[in-house]
């Protein structure tokens, strides 16, 4: 394979890397003494189109294709990178709105960065390069969790997010490195091939190096008891740098586990039925997601700061997400990567209003919503369908995509053995109402305690949140446009 | 025409969010026209129907998971199809005079409407399910915004039951899918699937349980009085209009066709919390200060009628229930029409004690008769809807339970008893009222949307009293559908 093949096939992270380096360049070069908004602006329209450019070589590549072994590019690939490119464009457009930092340049380029890490990290199937494109974007999200240099709070949070995930990438590597020792190979279908043919399933250094990387994992995608960082990263970071953590580093970290899980440790699965039980990485991943939606949804309630209300919702979703990998089927894969892409659009969305609702009242505590609706009544509606999708109502996305995990997953042992799961992840979600409820009661209910400025949002706000709402819509009452693509995507995928 | 109830309902939401300002004059009228065309289309629909099951949609939504958009309507759900238009027309009319952000009010108010009608024409199970949730969120903003006593208490308590119940249904419908394997839920498809007897034992109570919540079954009830109390009038007519009969619907149609061996497991339970629910709601009704807590706990009494008319298991048990269920919605919309509207918007005041110092029964000469006319409909009065609806209820517990049907009728008793003691004490009191009183101190007269809507409801329930053969005709011959072939006749013929 000579360079030109693999840089055609790693097209589009290029075409987004070199986009990251012409904002940078644009806003370092051109752009240094212009207001800040009008540098997030454009900074922001180059990142689109970038990303839209990115998308469209996607549209236009031929077959599937890939390294064998290393580098997988297929149309499901393509379906998440796709998602992972709308999401940063959100996380960019919630940035416009912004004045908490100068250094628009690098913190736009970081944010494209990171999505680079996040594209190569869907397409990689090989140990190594699983890692490497871990650590890309985790390191674009640690600095992008900093940069707002007036906020103690935001430092803290990225050293907290730092120093967690550090020690969590130790992990990883760990088990990793442990996987490597037994199976002697750093690819994930020799992986596969090795165990099962070993018959290693039950190895207990196998187990080990599971436990390990499950931990690494279990930090990225923020599932108890690997969690803590998650409420102080989301409250401290800027709003938009907690947005793209939140949305489309869940959906890469989410989808690469269940390539790592399903289709590399596939021996080592077990068995977490009820009644029936064998060790592996269904019955680990099966206790990490029943501890998440319970702690997540349980603690949400007592918040009373928006950000740290989302931050334990989205404990809590990572549970209802670990579902569909417990699945392990197609079924179960199609639900995750439905879930997650629309819990990604979701969160944004409410992301995207609490930076308006930050900007206009200074803060994100629940008083701070009060009488919303009154003032920005289009902001409020929006924030109506992300609360009450997160909360799994119809016809909303996340209520189909709660439906579609809940089915896969109960369908997916014999004898209904999972179903005890989707009886606590239902138990779980009519908690949720609740706290989801308290907020749009601030915004609904309650009258405003100070007037805030009278001024309206931003257009390119009210248009992102209005195309963000539509699509949560859209995607709750026709989710045959992304479910019917996503099955057939999945038949590609090696169990 | 029957599909239009709900694309209408919807699209007069859509035409007041697109409302420019506060205009509640423009609000109210979109809103009643949109009301007035659902009924319309249910009337027309009901009209044209052929008989039997009637399937008007089916279009492949979801192929996916095999999941259908079908809408169909059998006698049943004609049924409270029509009571829902009547509900809905009615309940705008006794809100007329909401000014404050009345397009909310009513785009709140005709979303519940939608779902209302789409539950009731839903004929697969994930649809039905969809249309049932969508009714929860628009209640909680209803009693939160436009409420009165402890009314953010009170929404939140009625979200939190109905999404509960709704998520013990959930699990029971994840449960059933998977377990058929068919691929399907069209309502047709899970029930003529054997499920094994002893999924049944447990997917049954949760899912029966799981709607009876919404429909007041004791001990879940509690969210019922103080929903009531803390809503609005027009939300809580519907609420005990329309909204409590999602919950008896969804058991029958649901919980009941699809697991009948898990019914005949539990009906003597179940009818036994019915029972209860009927004197204790009667009961309760009877030492209430607050005049709405007195409809409120009459509504949790009166739906007990609904469930053990269901478990009665023969067809003139539940076609008795199928007609409490209509002839409720029409007089707890009424009774809460006086209590709520009439009364409460001109006095201020819901204290018996304090309305018995009034002499409101001179005062407001039209409440009164209103109200004395509701509750004579409500006690089971021959010639009101609520006589051959519990009357047939009372037949068919008497075949299936007899002890309990005597203790049902001790329940009606109770009616009478707490009936006739609101009545005295609201417009009738012992206080000397002198004329000069009566003019220092002016109430707003009855309007005229409020006689309007008054004279619908009560011409509704003399109408099916006189001649109940008008809604049994239609819902009679709805159990000798294929659908009921496991209830009522032991398996698919």
């Amino acid at each position: 394979m000579s360079y030109l093949d693999l840089l055609r096939l790693l097209a589009p992270e290029t075409i987004v890397a070199i986009t990251a380096l012409a904002v940078l360049a644009v806003d370092l070069l051109v752009m240094r003494a212009e207001p800040v908004r009008k540098r997030f602006t454009w900074g922001a329209f180059i990142g689109a189109l970038g990303c839209a450019a990115a998308s469209g070589w996607m549209l236009g590549a031929g077959a599937p294709g890939g390294i064998e072994g290393l580098f997988v590019d297929d149309t499901l690939t393509r379906l998440v990178k796709f998602a992972l490119l709308v999401l940063a464009v959100c996380a960019m457009v919630i940035s416009m709105e912004g004045d908490f930092t100068r250094h628009v340049g690098e913190y736009l380029s970081l944010m494209l960065l990171g999505t680079v890490g996040m594209m190569l990290l869907v397409s990689s199937a090989d140990l190594l390069m699983i890692f490497i494109a871990l650590e890309l974007t985790s390191l674009s999200l640690y600095i992008l969790a900093a940069f707002n240099k007036q906020d103690i709070r935001s430092a803290e949070a990225a050293l907290k997010y730092f120093l967690f995930g550090g020690m969590s990438a130790a992990f990883t590597l760990f088990g990793l490195s442990l996987v490597y020792g037994l199976a002697g190979s750093t690819s994930l279908p020799q992986i596969a091939a090795h165990l099962a043919v070993a018959g290693l399933g039950t190895d207990p250094l196998l187990l080990a190096a599971l436990v390990m990387t499950a931990i690494g994992f279990g930090f990225k995608v923020a599932a108890v008891p690997f969690h803590f960082w998650a409420p102080d990263v989301y409250q401290g970071a800027p709003t938009p740098s907690a947005a793209l953590i939140a949305s489309g580093s869940k959906v890469a970290s989410f989808f690469v586990l269940a390539r790592l899980m399903i289709s590399g440790f596939g021996a080592a699965a077990g068995r977490g039925a009820w009644h029936d039980y064998s060790p592996g990485w269904i019955p680990t991943l099966a206790a990490l997601s029943a501890a998440s939606m319970v702690l997540g949804n349980v603690a949400a309630i007592a918040q009373n700061n928006v950000k740290r209300l989302l931050a334990y919702s989205a404990i809590a979703h990572a549970g209802y997400a670990l579902l569909g990998l417990l699945a392990n089927d197609g079924q179960g894969l199609g639900s995750l990567v439905f879930y997650t892409v629309t819990y990604g659009l979701t969160v944004a969305g409410a992301f995207g209003v609490v930076m308006v609702v930050e900007k206009k009242t200074g803060g994100a505590r629940l008083e701070d919503f009060a009488g919303l609706s009154r003032r920005e009544p289009w902001l409020s509606f929006c924030m109506m369908i992300f609360m009450l999708s997160l909360a799994g109502i119809p016809p909303l996305a996340g209520f189909f995509g709660k439906f579609y995990l809940f089915t896969a997953v109960a369908g997916s042992a014999k004898n209904l053995g999972m179903l005890w799961l989707v009886f606590l992840a239902v138990a779980m979600s009519a908690v949720s109402l609740y706290y989801y409820l308290k907020v749009l009661k601030q915004i609904y209910v309650s009258p405003a305690r100070v007037e805030p400025p009278a001024t309206q949002s931003s257009l390119s706000s009210r248009m992102l949140l209005g195309a963000l709402a539509l699509a949560v819509l859209g995607l709750g009452c026709a989710p045959d446009v992304f479910v019917g693509r996503l099955l057939a995507a999945v038949q590609a995928f090696n169990f | 025409m029957l599909p239009w109830t709900i694309y209408i309902s919807f699209i007069g939401v859509l035409a007041l969010m697109l409302l420019p300002r506060e205009q509640p004059r423009a609000a109210r009228l979109i809103a009643l026209v949109t009301a007035v065309l659902g009924l319309a289309a249910a009337v027309a629909g009901i009209l044209h129907h052929p008989g039997g099951f009637q399937p008007l949609v089916r279009a492949h939504w979801i192929p996916g998971l095999g999941i259908d958009f079908f809408l169909g309507a059998d006698g049943i759900s004609l049924v409270l199809v029509l009571l829902t238009g009547i509900a809905s027309v009615t309940g705008i009319l006794f809100s007329w005079n909401v000014e404050h952000r009345a397009k909310e009010f009513f785009a709140f108010y005709l979303a519940l409407i939608g779902g209302v009608y789409g539950v009731f024409l839903s004929f697969d199970v994930f649809l039905l399910f969809v249309f049932y949730e969508l009714a929860i969120i628009p209640k909680y903003f209803l009693i939160a915004i436009w409420g009165s006593t402890r009314r953010e208490y009170g929404a939140m308590k009625l979200a939190l039951y109905s999404f509960v119940g709704s998520a013990m249904v959930l699990v029971g419908i994840v449960a059933a899918y998977v377990v058929s394997g068919q691929h399907s839920t069209s309502l047709f498809d899970l029930a003529k699937f054997p499920f094994p007897p002893g999924f049944q034992y447990w997917a049954f109570p949760l899912v029966f349980i799981g709607f009876a919540i919404l429909a007041g079954l004791w001990p879940f009830h509690t969210w019922a009085p103080t929903g009531h109390v803390a809503a609005p009038t027009a939300a809580s007519m519907l609420l005990a209009g329309v909204v409590m009969k999602l919950g008896a619907y969804g058991a029958l149609r649901v919980a009941m066709t699809l697991f009948p061996l898990g019914l005949q497991a539990w009906r003597n339970e179940l009818g036994l919390l019915a029972v209860i629910g009927i004197v204790y709601g009667a009961t309760v009704a009877l030492v209430q200060k607050d005049f709405k807590f007195v409809i409120g706990y009459s509504s949790v009494s009166h739906m007990g009628f609904v469930l053990l008319g269901l478990v009665t298991i023969n067809t003139i048990g539940l076609s008795g229930a199928v007609l409490q269920m209509f002839s409720h919605g029409i007089i707890a919309g009424l009774l809460f029409a006086v209590v709520g509207r009439m009364v409460y918007d001109r006095t201020h005041t819901r204290d018996l004690t304090q309305l018995e110092g009034m002499g409101l029964g001179r005062a407001l000469p039209f409440a009164a008769a209103t109200f004395a006319i509701a509750g004579f409909a409500s006690m089971g009065l021959p010639g009101f809807s609520g006589f051959p609806a519990e009357l047939q209820v009372l037949i068919g517990a008497w075949y299936a339970f007899p002890t309990l049907a005597v203790l049902a009728g001790l329940g009606i008793l109770v009616g009478v008893a707490y009936t006739l003691r609101a009545l005295q004490k609201s417009f009738f009191g012992d206080a000397e009222v002198t004329t000069e009183n009566l003019e220092a101190h002016p109430l707003p007269p009855i309007t005229i949307p409020e006689k309007i809507g008054a004279v619908i409801l009560i011409g509704t329930t003399l109408v099916i009293g006189l001649c109940p053969s008008l809604l049994l005709n239609l819902i009679v011959p709805s159990f000798d559908l294929p659908l009921f072939d496991g209830l009522l006749r032991g398996g698919p013929r």
